[in-house]
């Protein structure tokens, strides 16, 4: 098989993790690679930990899911300690160590007959604008499924081959906007794999989002600073 | 809407009736069951039948209420629960049985045992949450979408001459059943009115008069895609226009 | 969703169940008749997004067993129609399949397996094996296609309307969830421009030509030895269509002491894991039906034939394997049987077993 690298992201349902896990699918493919995405299943969509596993490679593609990734990107503590069965001796692990703790969403309910579903914020007026649209024309409201908090226990990381930690809530909310939170971590994995250039996620953004760019070009702008912003915390890491 | 004083000492705002360890229930935030259901759990305790009751929930967003209650409950398969709750009462007609489900498992799926349970005047009671679409399964369709609604297999609206008007299933139980049937259609915008609906229809099964049916409009702002106060104007105003909210069959009174 | 058509051939990235949508519209499919349920209801979510574009027809009808009943009736009034369902609705099918494997009604579900038995899990497994090929109170005259990647869902679903209307007998594509929802790149193409032969539908009932002679159809007999004639012709017809549309793929059987049998996705595994073990000098073989009804019996043998082990790997506890050791009777290579219902299978799990033992 040729090489293929195996990328596993999870975090809390409404931080973006499929989105982010899609872009980079996308860009991967745009690249002329050979790309697999799956999401999660399971029942912890409704703002419980939700779970991407992606793969690119030169060659063919073996099962949509993988126990070993090679890189491991975890976001909310919850997701720390429900990927360490992910986690090997060659996998690279990138967590997010802000000071949160997730939002307390009992997410083990029985009967959930879908899985791509995040409830809308009931208090939100607007849209938020920069989300993946859904199928029908509608936006998504998402809440925030965090909050201030201990942060990571580093008790709950597994033993892997490197430990890089970037405090992407952090940066987001108090430097950037919480918008682009799963900008940031998207440079971040660029950095961590180096199979894709930068440039190919800011085409890859501009695919999605050029349309909103266009709008307000101020957005563009700060989609490519978290973007860098993401790389450049990994990049001096590794 | 509730009573806080009870024999003038501060009453727990949550039914005795519900299960205290599945709560916060996992229904979204603004859905219609929630209200519904604590009707229900507020009648069950004045009505005082937990022992003697059995709950029946469907597929849909229904299913999530089958740990709700201190009831004895059975989750079924897709329109199939009331063939279950009538399997039930017919065996054991001691039991108080309560059916729960949403638009689909009655009116669409489920319609045909709806219908024959209408006509048999089975003594079950039956509870319907009517929010115009298929929550669970990501907002398809349902047999009470709404003209002109977009929903994910109706995207640019139903057109109401490819697939119909919206199903009036309260109608169609208050036509066919015979005497002693009780039907309403209540709101989650006037929760009084509903609570009295769904007592009277328990009532009504504990008389052993013949059916009771309850319709509940109800919202659903994730798959509406709408906020709290775009909801509650679609359950006050569209859903009403569509769906007269009354009572539409009440058992005759039987002199002395 | 991307600025995707089928003109030429178009590189697409998109997940299974927007892949069936488009390829019913390129096998020029007239109408879709379905209901909600998960994993599949993004098939009706993009079907009905096309259809005013591409002049499709949908219905979502009451419940699974009116799905496939009007899409009996699509057929019957010779349109190509199909359905799409999972899981209890796929139970729920299986009456209208029942009756199209009588009537030799060429219909096409698409199936995309979910966790079983009864609501179990939304999510995948391969338990829909046994009541895909066999379910209902028939013998199973049927064509069912088990698929592995998008590539074929796109490919086997055109094919399978062309099964379907050649040879008259109730037609499915066995995918499952995890095929559902990912996404993968693929070729869309419209087949007629690739010199690809489309079979059309022909009118059952319905024919409105005034003076014609009435055609009357029913799926009741009165006496055994009727049926016997009549369930004794259905075998035959459909042993002439397995002939014809039995398909397989096997790779390193010839050298192999070990083989590894598989279906649908879990043959990615296998594949991968076949991979790796060659090049690192073991002497592994894989096979996959790729119908699994008919199921290529004879090729199986032929492909065991120097091995000691086989490994029958499956997210069902013995849907295949029962298959397996049907066509394999009288063989005396030891079956090792790696059953994961409702569970995925890694590539990385099958190399272990193989380590095992």
């Amino acid at each position: 098989m040729a090489n293929t690298i195996k990328i596993a992201i999870a975090g809390e349902g409404g931080q973006g993790v499929q989105s982010i896990a899609q872009i980079l699918a996308e860009a991967a493919y745009d690249e002329g690679k050979n790309a697999l995405y799956i999401p999660n299943f399971g029942v912890e969509q409704r703002g419980g930990v939700s779970i991407a596993f992606l793969q690119i490679s030169d060659g063919q593609i073996g099962a949509p899911r993988f126990i070993e990734a090679d890189i491991l990107i975890p976001l909310s503590p919850r997701a720390v300690k429900r990927t360490q069965m992910h986690a090997g001796k060659n996998t690279i692990y990138v967590y997010d160590n802000s000071l949160i703790a997730e939002g307390e969403v009992n997410d083990n309910i029985v009967g959930m007959q879908y899985f791509d579903v995040t409830p809308p914020c009931p208090t939100a007026d607007e849209a938020n604008s920069d989300q993946q649209g859904d199928i029908v024309a509608g936006e998504t409201k998402t809440c925030s499924f965090t909050r201030p908090g201990p942060g990571v226990d580093p008790a709950d990381i597994p033993e892997v081959k490197k430990v890089i930690a970037i405090p992407a809530n952090d940066i987001a909310k108090n430097e950037l906007h919480p918008r682009v939170f799963n900008v940031i971590v998207l440079g971040a994995i660029i950095a961590a794999t180096d199979v894709l250039p930068l440039d190919s996620i800011k085409k890859a953004l501009e695919k999605n989002l050029g349309s909103k760019f266009t709008a307000n070009p101020k957005l563009r702008d700060m989609n490519y600073t978290a973007l860098e912003r993401g790389y450049n915390l990994v990049k001096k890491a590794m | 809407m509730q009573d806080f004083k009870m024999n003038d000492s501060l009453a727990p705002a949550m039914p005795k009736s519900w299960k205290v360890e599945t709560k916060p229930h996992k229904f979204c935030p603004g859905c219609g069951h929630g209200i519904i259901l604590k009707c229900l759990g507020e009648v069950i305790d004045e009505l005082g039948i937990q022992d003697q009751m059995v709950f029946g929930c469907d597929i849909g967003c229904s299913l999530l209420s089958w740990d709700f209650f201190n009831v004895d409950t059975v989750q079924t398969h897709h329109g199939r629960t009331n063939p279950v709750i009538i399997g039930m009462k017919r065996a054991n007609p001691e039991l108080i049985v309560v059916g729960y489900m949403g638009d689909g498992g009655g009116y669409a799926i489920g319609s045909q045992h709806l219908f024959n349970a209408a006509c048999r005047n089975e003594k079950i009671t039956v509870i319907l949450c009517n929010n115009c679409n298929y929550g669970m399964t990501g907002g398809q369709m349902a047999p009470t979408t709404l003209p002109g609604m977009k929903t994910e297999t109706s995207p640019y609206g139903r057109d109401p001459i490819e697939t119909g008007y919206p199903t009036k299933g309260p109608e169609m139980v208050a036509a066919v059943a015979p005497e002693g049937a009780y039907v309403a259609r209540g709101t989650t915008a006037n929760v009084r009115q509903l609570k009295g609906f769904i007592k009277k229809a328990l009532e009504n099964q504990m008389a052993g008069n013949g059916i009771s049916f309850v319709e509940c409009l109800a919202g659903c702002p994730t798959n509406w895609r709408t906020n709290a106060k775009q909801t509650w104007e679609f359950i006050e105003k569209d859903q009403a226009n569509a769906f007269k909210v009354g009572e539409l069959r009440v058992p005759e009174v039987k002199e002395g | 969703m991307a600025e995707v058509s089928l003109q030429g051939e178009q590189r697409v990235f998109m997940t299974g169940n927007e892949v069936v949508a488009w390829a019913a519209i390129a096998a020029k499919v007239d109408i879709m008749y379905g209901y909600p349920i998960t994993p599949q209801n993004e098939i009706m979510h993009y079907w009905t997004r096309l259809a005013p574009k591409y002049g499709k027809k949908f219905l979502q009808t009451e419940d699974e067993i009116s799905a496939g009943f009007t899409t009996i009736g699509g057929v019957l009034s010779g349109r190509k129609a199909f359905t799409a369902t999972a899981g209890p609705g796929n139970v729920l099918m299986q009456e209208s399949a029942n009756m199209a494997e009588m009537m030799r009604i060429p219909i096409v579900y698409v199936i995309q397996q979910r966790g079983g038995p009864s609501t179990a899990t939304v999510i995948y497994s391969q338990q829909e094996t046994t009541l895909t090929c066999f379910g209902g109170n028939g013998e199973g005259h049927r064509a069912v296609y088990s698929t592995a990647n998008h590539q074929e869902l796109f490919d086997y679903t055109i094919k399978a309307f062309n099964t379907a209307w050649t040879y008259r007998f109730p037609t499915f594509i066995l995918g499952d969830g995890y095929q559902a929802k990912m996404r993968e790149p693929l070729t869309i193409y419209d087949p007629e421009e690739k010199g690809m032969k489309l079979v059309a539908p022909e009118v059952i009932l319905g024919d409105t030509t005034p003076g014609k002679k009435s055609v009357n159809i029913r799926n009741t007999y009165n006496t055994e030895e009727e049926l016997y004639e009549v369930v004794m012709k259905l075998q035959k017809d459909w042993e002439a269509m397995a002939e014809k549309i039995v398909e397989w793929d096997a790779r390193g059987c010839e050298d192999a002491d070990f083989v590894i049998v598989s279906h649908g996705v879990v043959s990615r595994a296998a594949l991968a894991a076949y991979d790796q073990l060659r090049a690192a000098g073991k002497k592994v073989g894989v096979f996959r039906p790729i119908t699994i009804r008919p199921f290529p019996e004879m090729q199986l043998r032929e492909a065991i034939k120097g091995a000691k082990k086989v490994l029958v790997a499956e997210s069902s506890y013995g849907q295949l394997l029962k298959m397996v050791q049907n066509a394999l009777y009288g063989e005396t290579v030891e079956l090792v049987p790696f059953l994961k219902p409702g569970v995925g299978i890694t590539s990385e799990e099958i190399i272990e077993e193989y380590s095992k033992l």
